[in-house]
């Protein structure tokens, strides 16, 4: 015992530092994924709010405008059709704010400590808590893409490929948001007070429930600067144009800067920027704990 | 061999204007259990905060194992391991896993790991349990998981941070068997915080804290002799008579506790019938002991380290966890 101690100890000296954080992140994103399988009951619950939406909220002003105007809500689309990629934005959304409240609970539970004290480099827990997130995330999102027939909405397998891949870069994007707030946070209460303040109304305003053209002035301002508008953008597009509408129509229910129409590649970017930057606070943050 | 593998000087710890740690010298040699004793709020778990690297010191310099540890954290958290005054399990987990986690983390190498962590649950009599939840865990269960997390990696120090608080004495019991049994095994050097009395006299040296400094440093039996000689309790309705009374008949000073009169003597027993004979105030009770460490804080600081309140306090702390848990 005690030579095997001794021929360990220099040996785990000489591991790169790049690959002990790179096991780190990996070792931490599994946790992550770990307890997300544990808690199945959990995972289900927190797609019923999507659904409600979807199904009731959906449905409901469907109905409401063909009764009113006689008509859909928008050349031949379906109301619950225009807000199902929104509802996938939502789910994201909270989903991503989720993984930023179980870092406090690590916090509050001690086990955060046990992670800090570790001989690996502390970016490695917001990066490995980022992606823990953002997978968690985008499997709430795929379980949307998989429901998406009874919505009316139809996808091909190439469709459904690019929206996962599109669900993760903001499931990525918005779990950095979560997770560098959480790292300064010290309460559970700072968050009530983050949710209702920032994520309801990044949520209104993200033109998950709405199109973002044609709004009063002290509005739009507002839907531009919402991380969020430019996560849905995205997936409303490819979700319309494989529904087969034209452009024109799809380019007026989308968001627009400048008066132009964004593209899904610029949506995207910025969208990474975003989190990139959000990542590096929290990796600084978390250099910095004591 | 004398080989010091924690070494502080002058170290200095403030919280704003509270003074937490106030330059603390130690020196810890290789493969010796130190003990660092104080009462509630002495610092302990701020020096040993400093010595994980966990927080910077104020002033002051502290290597472990060879490496500073505010200059070289990374070296030193590698080579340490370090139990939580308060838990720092994931319950959602199952034994196994945490183990593997802290394995992982710790870069234990794969063909390793099993083996290691098989070794540390059987030593701590988890084997049975590896596989369940963490949730389901009793606080001792808990505890003794967390010593075995934290030699998992064969660090070359092991902090611990009240091991055995909160646990009954059967418990306690048990965990120093475990720590007894990993002295014996492996080279490994164990720097822990109590303030249980008893539990320090199980410590090859120990360092007595209080209000952020070393009072006093030494094996158990050095710090006893100090007292010198017998320790001579007397218990009287009326202590400020009787010490009066002791003052002028054997000229000795002694020390005041509530209805107790404490007084170190060389021949205890020689001591207690002339003492009965002289005083005319009315005795109660008349004990003589070998000294503990109990008196040699008592005499250093002039009160007790652990007393009715302390304990409540631990009590409360305990519960709040417990409540805090289920939220
Ligand atoms: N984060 C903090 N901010 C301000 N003061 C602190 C902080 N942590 C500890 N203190 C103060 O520093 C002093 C020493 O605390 P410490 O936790 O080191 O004591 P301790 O010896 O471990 O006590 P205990 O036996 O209760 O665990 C106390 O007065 C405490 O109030
Ligand atoms: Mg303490």
């Amino acid at each position: 015992m005690r030579g095997e101690a001794e021929r360990l100890g220099p040996q785990r000296a000489a591991v790169s530092t790049a690959w002990a954080s790179l096991r780190a992140v990996y070792m931490i994103w599994r946790r992550d994924l770990l307890r997300f399988w544990r808690d199945r009951a959990r995972v289900l619950g927190s797609l019923v709010q999507p659904l409600l939406f979807l199904i009731l909220l959906g449905t409901g002003l469907s109905s409401a405008l063909r009764a009113a105007g006689g008509s859909t809500f928008a050349g031949g689309l379906d109301y619950q059709h225009f807000i199902y990629p929104g509802i996938i934005g939502m789910s994201v959304l909270f989903s991503s704010i989720f993984s930023g409240m179980s870092i406090i609970w690590d916090r509050d539970f001690g086990f955060l400590k046990e992670v800090l004290v570790a001989p690996i480099d502390r970016s490695a827990v917001a990066i490995g808590k980022t992606l823990g997130g953002a997978s968690q995330a985008t499997i709430g999102g795929l379980i949307l893409l998989i429901l998406s027939p009874f919505f009316g909405v139809h996808l091909g397998a190439l469709d459904a490929l690019e929206l996962v891949g599109l669900i993760f870069c903001i499931a990525f994007a918005l779990t950095a948001v979560g997770v560098a707030v959480a790292s300064r946070m010290q309460s559970m209460m700072g968050f009530q007070f983050v949710l209702n303040f920032l994520v309801q109304p990044a949520f209104f305003l993200s033109g998950a429930l709405f199109p973002l053209q044609g709004l009063p002035a002290w509005m739009t301002p507002l839907t531009r600067i919402d991380p969020l508008s430019y996560g849905v953008d995205p997936i409303r597009r490819v979700v319309l144009s494989a529904s087969g509408l034209p452009s024109p129509l799809i380019d007026r229910l989308s968001l627009t800067l400048l008066g132009q129409p964004v593209p899904i590649l610029l949506d995207v970017g910025i969208m990474l920027a975003f989190g990139a930057v959000l990542l590096a606070i929290a990796v600084v943050n978390f250099r910095h704990q004591q | 061999m004398d080989e010091t593998v924690v070494e502080t000087r002058g170290l200095i710890k403030t919280y704003g204007r509270v003074e937490a740690v106030r330059g603390i010298d130690l020196a810890v040699h290789r493969g010796e259990v130190f003990g660092f004793l104080g009462p509630n709020g002495a610092g302990k778990s701020t020096t040993i905060s400093i010595l994980c690297t966990l927080l910077s010191p104020t002033a002051g310099q502290a290597l472990v194992a060879g490496y500073d540890v505010t200059r070289q954290p990374g070296a030193v958290r590698a080579r340490i391991g370090l139990v939580f005054q308060d838990p720092s399990l994931d319950d959602q987990l199952t034994a196994r896993e945490n183990l593997e986690f802290h394995a992982f983390l710790y870069n234990v190498p794969r063909a390793e790991r099993r083996r290691r962590i098989d070794g540390v649950l059987e030593m701590v009599e988890l084997t049975e349990r590896a596989g369940s939840l963490v949730r389901t865990f009793s606080g001792g269960m808990k505890r003794r998981l967390e010593i075995a997390r934290g030699i998992v990696h064969y660090p070359e120090v092991l902090f611990l941070d009240e091991p055995t608080i909160g646990l009954d004495p059967q418990t306690r019991n048990r965990i120093w068997e475990y720590l007894h049994a990993l002295r014996r095994r492996e080279e490994i050097t164990i720097f822990m915080t109590t303030h249980y009395m008893d539990e320090a006299e199980q410590c090859d040296r120990i360092a007595i804290i209080d209000h952020g400094q070393i009072i006093a440093q030494g094996t158990p039996e050095e710090l006893k002799a100090g007292v010198g000689g017998d320790v001579v309790t007397v218990t009287t309705r009326n202590p400020a008579l009787a010490a009066d009374e002791i003052r002028r008949a054997f000229e000795l000073e002694p020390a005041v506790d509530g209805s107790n009169l404490r007084l170190e003597v060389a021949d205890g027993a020689s001591f207690v019938p002339r003492l009965v004979r002289d005083l005319t105030v009315p005795v109660s009770a008349v004990t003589l002991s070998r000294p503990t460490l109990d008196h040699v804080f008592l005499k250093l600081t002039g009160k007790a380290i652990r007393d009715e309140e302390v304990d409540q306090k631990d009590a409360m702390r305990m519960m709040h966890q417990r409540w805090a848990r289920r939220r």
